[in-house]
This record gives C-alpha cells, structure tokens and sequence, in this order.
C-alpha cells in the first residue's frame, strides 16, 4: 500500500514535469519545422527568375520565401518536393498568395529561364524558377551550406546532380526561419507557414 | 479406370510441376508516370506483388514511349543530399512487395518518342532474370500529382 501510493506520486510528479516541460517548449517555440532563427543568414543573392528578368532577395521582401535547390532533370525527388508544396500552396488557401517557392537550379547549363518557366508553372502558380551564372549560384548555395555536386561519366553528355534536399524557410524580411525536410510532413509545412503568414513574419 | 486414375492424378499434379515464370508470378499495380514539360526525364512508378513461392528480379525495362528507360534509386545521404544510382537488379521476395515510388525505386523515362499528356496510358514492358516480360500499362499524370 505505501509502495503504490508512492508510486502514484511518482507518477504524478513525472506528469507534472513533463507537462511544464511541455508547456515552456511550447511557449519558446511555436515551430513544428527546425527552427534556424539567427544561425542562418538572411536572404541574399543575384539570379535571373524564369521570365528572364534579374532579381535579388529584395525583390521578394513582403513575402515568405521557402527556398528549394534542384534542377529540372531530376524525375523523382525534386518533382516530388514541389509536388508535395504546391499541395501546401492549395492548402494554405489566400493566405498562400503571401508565398514564394524559389527553386534555385543547382544545373544553370541545362536550366535557362525558358526552360525552367515551363517547369515551375507545372506545378504551382507561387513556384518561382531561379537559374543565373554558375558563380552566383555556388555562392548561394555556400551561403546556406547545401552542397550539390556533378556526377558526370554518362553518355551523350547527361550527367547527375546531387542536391542538398532541404527547404529554406524565410520571413517577409528575408530573415532564415525554419527549415524543412523532405521528411516533415505537409501538416507541418502548413502549420509552420500559416504562422509566418498571418503575423507577416512579425514574430 | 487404372488408366483415367492416373490421367486425373497427372492433372491434379500439373499446376505444381509446371514452373511459372517471374513474369507470372508478379502481379503490377498503381502504375504511373509523372509527366514533367519540354521532353524532361519522367519518373516512372509501379508496385510489384510476387504471389509466388520463388523470388523474381527486375533487371531492365523498355517503353515504343520512351527511347530510353533505366531502372533508379534516388537515396539521401545522412548530410541531406540527394542522389540517383542505376540499378543493375531489383529483388522481389517470394510472397513480398517492392514499390517502385517516389523518393525511392523508380524508373527513369526519357526521350518521349512522341507527345504525352496527362489522362494517356502507355505500356511499359519489365524484363525479368528468367528473360520473361511483363507488359504494364501505365497511367500519365501531371507534374504535381502526389501519390
């Protein structure tokens, strides 16, 4: 008898901590993504977008930002990744007209403005394609730490390109805020995003 | 009577002595492409059921729809880097499933050799170790369609 009611204190003292832990993580950190506030920099570099037209992160101020690296001769996992965002996109509603998808090629040879303008409006009005010199784009990709590397070895030219697979998440003062994983869940995507939308990235 | 005995017996013994092919043994289901713009490599996905008692294995496929057809897997690395390799095999277990699907075991389509759109289906033919074939038709869907 004394055994159990000791351990039903027990119990309810873990409970407690457990709850109180709960409540504080939840207090400091609405996030269900990775939250990357102050250990990445903020948005900056210097592309063309997919009508050819030269842009910089300030083009997109006033907008979350969620940048993705890829390149249009990837068949599965990048169409896979925008696939899952436009669904996001779909999901988020209005609120989603306050998003940019910026799919940065890590292939600047084969993607040309053209050709990535055919391949980001397959799959999402908010998808914009960003493709630019090849230094330009190595320097945004260091920026972030998101290594891609060539593969070549292949006939007739064709080559592989490995990618870092992350989304970048960014408020509408182009500061880093989350980060995804093709592993997080939409749910998660939209719950985070939602957030950052409605408060205009203010939190 | 003797004789009709054994006859009947021969029948019953059939099915188990005659050997099905990988081929016949692998049951395709969910079969789609992922159609991307201007001529761009496609994925290609299918899952393969094997009901039979021995394990079969994909080595190669071809499509009249595509000039080239090869057998991938995209994998992650622990840092979070993606990355396709050729597949020379892929192993179906007796009584197992693989799932060629997004992310993961796919094919990998390319040179079209006329316009797709989404809504057509085409066939795929599946080479197995034991030179039989397998004809899947598959579904065309648009770039965004998640699985």
């Amino acid at each position: 008898m004394k055994l159990s009611r000791f351990a039903r204190l027990a119990c309810l003292l873990i409970a407690g901590i457990m709850l109180a832990a709960c409540q504080r993580h939840d207090a400091a950190a609405p996030w269900q993504l990775t939250d990357i506030s102050g250990h990445m920099p903020d948005l900056s570099f210097q592309l063309t977008d997919d009508r050819g037209k030269n842009v910089t992160a300030a083009d997109y101020r006033g907008k979350v930002t969620l940048l993705y690296f890829g390149y249009t001769h990837c068949p599965d996992v990048c169409p896979l990744t925008l696939a899952h965002l436009h669904v996001v996109m779909q999901r988020l509603g209005n609120l989603a007209d306050g998003a940019r998808v910026l799919f940065v090629s890590v292939d600047p040879t084969r993607d040309t403005p053209e050709a990535l303008h055919a391949y980001a409006t397959a799959f999402d009005p908010h998808v914009v394609g960003l493709t630019g010199a090849p230094a330009d784009i190595e320097t945004l990709t260091k920026r972030y730490r998101a290594a891609f590397s060539r593969e070549p070895g292949k006939s007739g030219g064709d080559y592989d390109v490995s990618h870092s697979s992350g989304i970048y998440i960014f408020d509408g003062n182009g500061r880093a805020r989350l980060l995804a994983t093709p592993e997080d869940s939409q749910d998660k995507l939209i719950h985070d995003l939602h957030l950052l939308l409605s408060t205009g990235g203010a939190t | 009577m003797k004789h009709r005995a054994l006859l009947i017996g021969m029948i019953a013994l059939l099915p188990f002595t005659a050997r099905a092919t990988q081929a016949d043994q692998i049951k395709a289901s969910h079969a789609w492409i992922r159609l991307l713009p201007a001529n761009l490599p496609a994925g290609g996905y299918v899952v393969l059921d094997n009901q039979g008692t021995s394990s079969a294995a994909l080595l190669s496929a071809q499509s009249s729809a595509y000039g080239s057809v090869m057998l991938h897997q995209s994998t992650t690395s622990p840092a979070g880097s993606d990355t396709m390799r050729m597949l020379d095999r892929l192993h179906i277990p007796a009584h197992g499933q693989v799932a060629l699907a997004p992310a993961g075991y796919h094919l990998m389509l390319q040179q079209a050799t006329h316009p797709l759109k989404p809504g057509d289906k085409i066939n795929i033919t599946l080479n197995f170790a034991d030179g039989s074939h397998l004809q899947v038709p598959f579904l065309i869907r648009p770039a965004n369609a998640t699985d």
